[in-house]
């Protein structure tokens, strides 16, 4: 499929990435030479410098023959404009990213009118991850499919847990939890785990539930799940101002520690709950007069990524149990995963994933089954779909142990209706269903890929 | 340096060199010759050793600009040296400086040659040197990007470092597509002129080697006097083709995108190419209009030979030798301009030389305004400073090669004609020069030291300089 990108900053580099390695043909636009220099010897894509709101620049992109334009600049009027553009122009699918949040309460008038096919607002997608770890404090990671009622949870196992040494058979057996492990990291390894895999302590591991059941499970695991009563926010930035509306009514206190004067008087006008601060969040004097050492949760959401691992570290140390770490630009992902920094944040992954599976379904709009949602699990390795079963296919009305699926490939959930099954090998899967996959293997793009032989793709 | 990566690229170059080498081998088989088994023996030599090569193979090879450059000067320097085994073991040529020299010069689409008597070879000798030069045309390398699956971004280093010309840039968003978009190109316009030339009475075999060697702008001849005995039409249907391969290819992708035809004119390169062809060629017309006698024979013979040096092709339908001297000054002038970048032709190419008089008429302008602000466009776009000092610094290491060849050159030739005009004639891939190697000529007579000299500009001049330079270099090798 041919895809415009306007716009190469974080998000829009990470977009490339991704849907490049996926096969599509990618023309990057950007202001800026340099920075298309850079993005065409990095990615296998075309490059034009110019204004995406230019109709000789978008023409020059081939917009007659474009599927989708994907508009990701620095300003919200720039993107909706060259969206507005290149549906006229090209009568293409459109993506832009809106991220005031003085626009965004008027998105959806805004998507309708100027016929968006999707808005993407890397912010408030953060503060939604950022509000629902505060809820559950006990996942290091929770991604949620078929609106939220199923939940992907990332925990790290403790030492003392009693299911350390137990096989996952064994665990299913004495806890009868209908929840199933779908996904297991051991230092750099990502395992997609069968029935003998034996769980060791520090495993980070994954786990396919519903939220209810969840907590039972964690419980009897021996994962501390206490709620979170107070959190402590460093940096009053857009994400710090939508989770602070999130968590509006849900009964957590809230402290927003803001350097910028004018900044505080802004927040303290939108959010008369919340205690706001002026003061330098990075000094640890000010961190300890504030609380640092009582606090439930601490988010550190600065504008700088290394301010941020270090408040964190400093957080973890300081006893606090749930710690939050926004990342925006740094990749030594190894590195960041040796620290203890709690829960990352990766804003411009989170609206990657987002636009990925709108590509993959927009590739996939014929098909039987139509992907729903789609979560790396972990970056560049594991990722879990959600489909939702049109009609009768291949995979249909069999029982799952008859079906051929690819190494690597894990059905995780069956939601039917207002169940949700944690299927066995006796399952079947019924047209209507919402399924979750689980797969190492990339780019489950529809859901012929997870068979072995005789897929279509 | 990655020297894995570099490896198994290698060792997959000579597995498509090994390949290349079968046809030859049907051609000899077609004729019931013995030298066909040499060519067998040799792509099974080429293909073990590149399956050797490629076998310490990383899972996810990844260039960088120094290892792109340096892996495409190995390639071309590694398949001269397997392409010269039938050469040496057939005994066609025996001499190993001598079969380099045919090969290299074969695949660097020069077509200077030592040979004496081209007749006396076989047909499988003959088929494979034109083969060198309709594979050099367009390059193995882009070839390769064309049928290896690939993913990563850094190929475009490949491509950069193989095709000629400033900025090399891609037709549609993929490496691959672009490069298979190139071949299509290519193959097709080299089969229309298989076609044409048939129709109009050369031999099937002819026909094919002589598109070969003018698809890649080459000029290897598979009779003594080039093109001199086929008929007038022939000549002026390769005429038209060699013209055809000079021009920037994007035109052909224009042409086929029917919606982008308007911008053909808006490039200049194509313009200025056209004109300084039709130019040079008027000029020589009425130069040598008393040599031939009547106006329609002259303008001829000097189109043909216009075309042939402008496109770096180095054909010959007359013995240009025998000229007066402003047709002889206008034909070398002609070598260093060469054809469009982006084209199967050498030289320095007419975009750069377009560029490079705005910058020196902009120059003038800022001594007359010292402060006025101008920027120097090209088809209607401002050119980044990055790419002018390119320009300029190409010219410049262009012309210290060359000079440095001439001298090293001159150290065994007789005349300075002579020594400049072999070298005029190798660093931009155009084959006759002037005197004893003008087109009757050949390159025999020199000395094994000055034939690496020119070997060395051979390859130099079709790689644009820098991936050779590179090779040489020895901060190349340094881990820091």
């Amino acid at each position: 499929m041919r895809i415009i990108i306007v716009g190469c900053g974080k998000v829009g580099a990470t977009i490339i990435e991704q849907l490049s390695n996926e096969g599509h043909d990618i023309v990057a636009i950007d202001v800026n030479p340099r920075i298309i220099e850079d993005i065409t010897n990095a990615y296998d894509v075309m490059g034009l410098v110019g204004n995406g709101t230019s109709l000789k620049v978008l023409k020059q992109a081939g917009i007659d023959e474009t599927e989708l334009l994907i508009a990701v600049t620095d300003s919200d009027e720039l993107n909706l404009l060259t969206c507005l553009l290149a549906k006229k122009a090209g009568n293409c699918k459109t993506i832009a990213r809106v991220r005031n949040p003085e626009l965004s309460e008027d998105i959806s008038f805004i998507s309708r009118e100027l016929g968006l096919s999707m808005i993407v607002n890397p912010e408030r997608a953060a503060a939604k991850q950022i509000a629902r770890l505060l809820r559950f404090p006990a996942a290091v990671k929770i991604d949620t499919f078929a609106n939220g009622e199923v939940e992907l949870m990332k925990f790290v196992i403790p030492e003392n847990s009693p299911i350390v040494g137990l096989s996952l058979s064994e665990i299913d057996k004495k806890f009868k939890g209908n929840t199933l492990i779908c996904c297991v990291e051991r230092k750099e390894e990502a395992i997609i785990p069968n029935g003998s895999f034996v769980i060791e302590a520090n495993d980070k591991i994954t786990l396919v539930s519903s939220q209810y059941i969840a907590k039972d499970f964690f419980k009897s695991i021996g994962i501390d799940i206490k709620r979170v009563r107070n959190a402590m926010i460093v940096g009053g930035s857009k994400i710090g101002l939508y989770l602070c509306q999130q968590l509006a009514n849900k009964n957590i206190d809230l402290k927003i520690i803001e350097q910028d004067k004018n900044r505080c008087e802004e927040l303290a006008g939108i959010l008369p709950q919340v205690t706001i601060v002026n003061a330098d969040g990075s000094v640890e004097a000010i961190l300890k007069e504030e609380g640092i050492e009582d606090i439930d949760a601490f988010v550190s959401l600065t504008g700088i990524d290394e301010e941020n691992i270090f408040l964190s570290l400093f957080a973890s140390k300081c006893g606090v149990t749930k710690v939050i770490t926004k990342i925006d630009r740094i990749a030594y992902n190894e590195v960041i995963n040796s620290l203890e920094l709690g829960s990352l944040i990766h804003p411009k992954n989170i609206i990657a994933d987002n636009i990925v599976r709108y590509v993959r379904a927009l590739n996939n709009a014929q098909g039987d089954s139509q992907i729903e949602t789609l979560h790396e699990i972990i970056k560049g390795k594991v990722e879990a779909c959600g489909f939702t079963i049109n009609n009768e296919s291949l995979i249909t009305n069999k029982p799952l142990a008859s079906l051929h699926t690819k190494e690597g490939i894990l059905i995780a959930c069956i939601r039917r209706g207002k169940e949700i099954i944690i299927p066995n090998g006796q399952s079947c899967i019924l047209p209507g269903d919402t399924i979750v996959v689980v797969g190492k293997q990339k780019q489950i793009k529809n859901l012929s890929d997870i068979l072995v032989g005789d897929n279509n793709s | 340096m990655k020297y894995r990566v570099i490896g198994n690229f290698l060792g997959n170059v000579l597995k498509i060199e090994a390949i290349l080498l079968l046809l030859p081998f049907l051609v000899g088989i077609i004729y019931h010759e013995q030298v066909a088994y040499y060519y067998l023996s040799t792509a099974l030599i080429t293909f073990i050793v590149g399956f050797l090569l490629s076998l310490n193979s990383e899972k996810a090879p990844v260039f960088y600009a120094k290892e792109g450059f340096i892996s495409v000067g190995l390639a071309w320097i590694l398949m001269g040296l397997f392409g010269a085994i039938p050469f040496i073991i057939s005994k066609e040529i025996p001499d190993f400086i001598n079969a380099l020299f045919e090969t290299l010069s074969g695949f660097t689409t020069t077509g200077s040659s030592i040979l004496l008597a081209v007749e006396d070879l076989s047909n499988a000798a003959n088929f494979w040197r034109c083969l060198t030069h309709w594979i050099g045309g367009m390059g193995v390398i882009v070839f390769m990007l064309a049928i290896f699956p690939n993913n990563s971004g850094n190929n475009m280093h490949l491509m950069r470092a193989e095709s000629p010309g400033p900025q090399v840039g891609k037709l549609v968003p993929k490496v691959k597509e672009t490069a298979k978009m190139l071949y299509i190109i290519y193959i097709v316009i080299t089969l229309l002129e298989i076609i044409s030339l048939k129709i109009a009475g050369m031999p099937l075999y002819d026909a094919i080697c002589a598109s070969f060697a003018s698809a890649g702008t080459g000029g290897f001849g598979i009779k003594n006097d080039s093109l001199a005995s086929y008929s007038v039409l022939i000549q002026i249907i390769v005429n038209v083709f060699i013209l055809m391969f000079g021009l920037n290819f994007n035109v052909y992708y224009c042409l086929i995108k029917s919606k982008n035809r308007k911008e053909i004119f808006k490039m200049e390169e194509v313009r200025y190419y056209l004109l300084i062809t039709i130019i040079a060629t008027l000029l020589i017309a009425f130069n040598t209009l008393s040599q031939y006698g009547s106006f329609g024979i002259s303008l001829q013979q000097s189109s043909f030979q216009v075309a042939s040096i402008i496109t770096t092709t180095g054909f010959a339908t007359t013995d240009f030798n025998l000229w007066p001297t402003f047709s002889k000054a206008i034909l070398v002038l002609l070598m260093f301009i060469g054809a469009c970048a982006g084209s199967t032709g050498g030289g320095i190419k007419v975009s750069r030389i377009l560029l490079s008089f705005k910058m020196a008429k902009e120059e003038i302008h800022r001594y007359i305004h010292p402060n006025e602000v101008r920027k120097i466009k090209l088809d209607g776009k401002v050119v980044e400073e990055d790419t002018l000092k390119s320009v300029g610094l190409y010219i410049q290491i262009f012309l210290l090669v060359f000079l440095a060849s001439v001298l090293l050159v001159a150290i065994d030739t007789i005349d300075l004609i002579e020594s400049f005009t072999a070298v005029a004639a190798t660093l931009n891939n155009i084959g006759p020069g002037l005197n004893i190697i003008g087109p009757t000529g050949n390159y025999a007579a020199l000395s094994d030291f000055s034939k690496c000299v020119l070997m060395f500009d051979m390859v130099a001049g079709r790689l644009e300089l820098l991936p050779i330079l590179l090779l040489f270099a020895p901060r190349s090798y340094k881990k820091i």
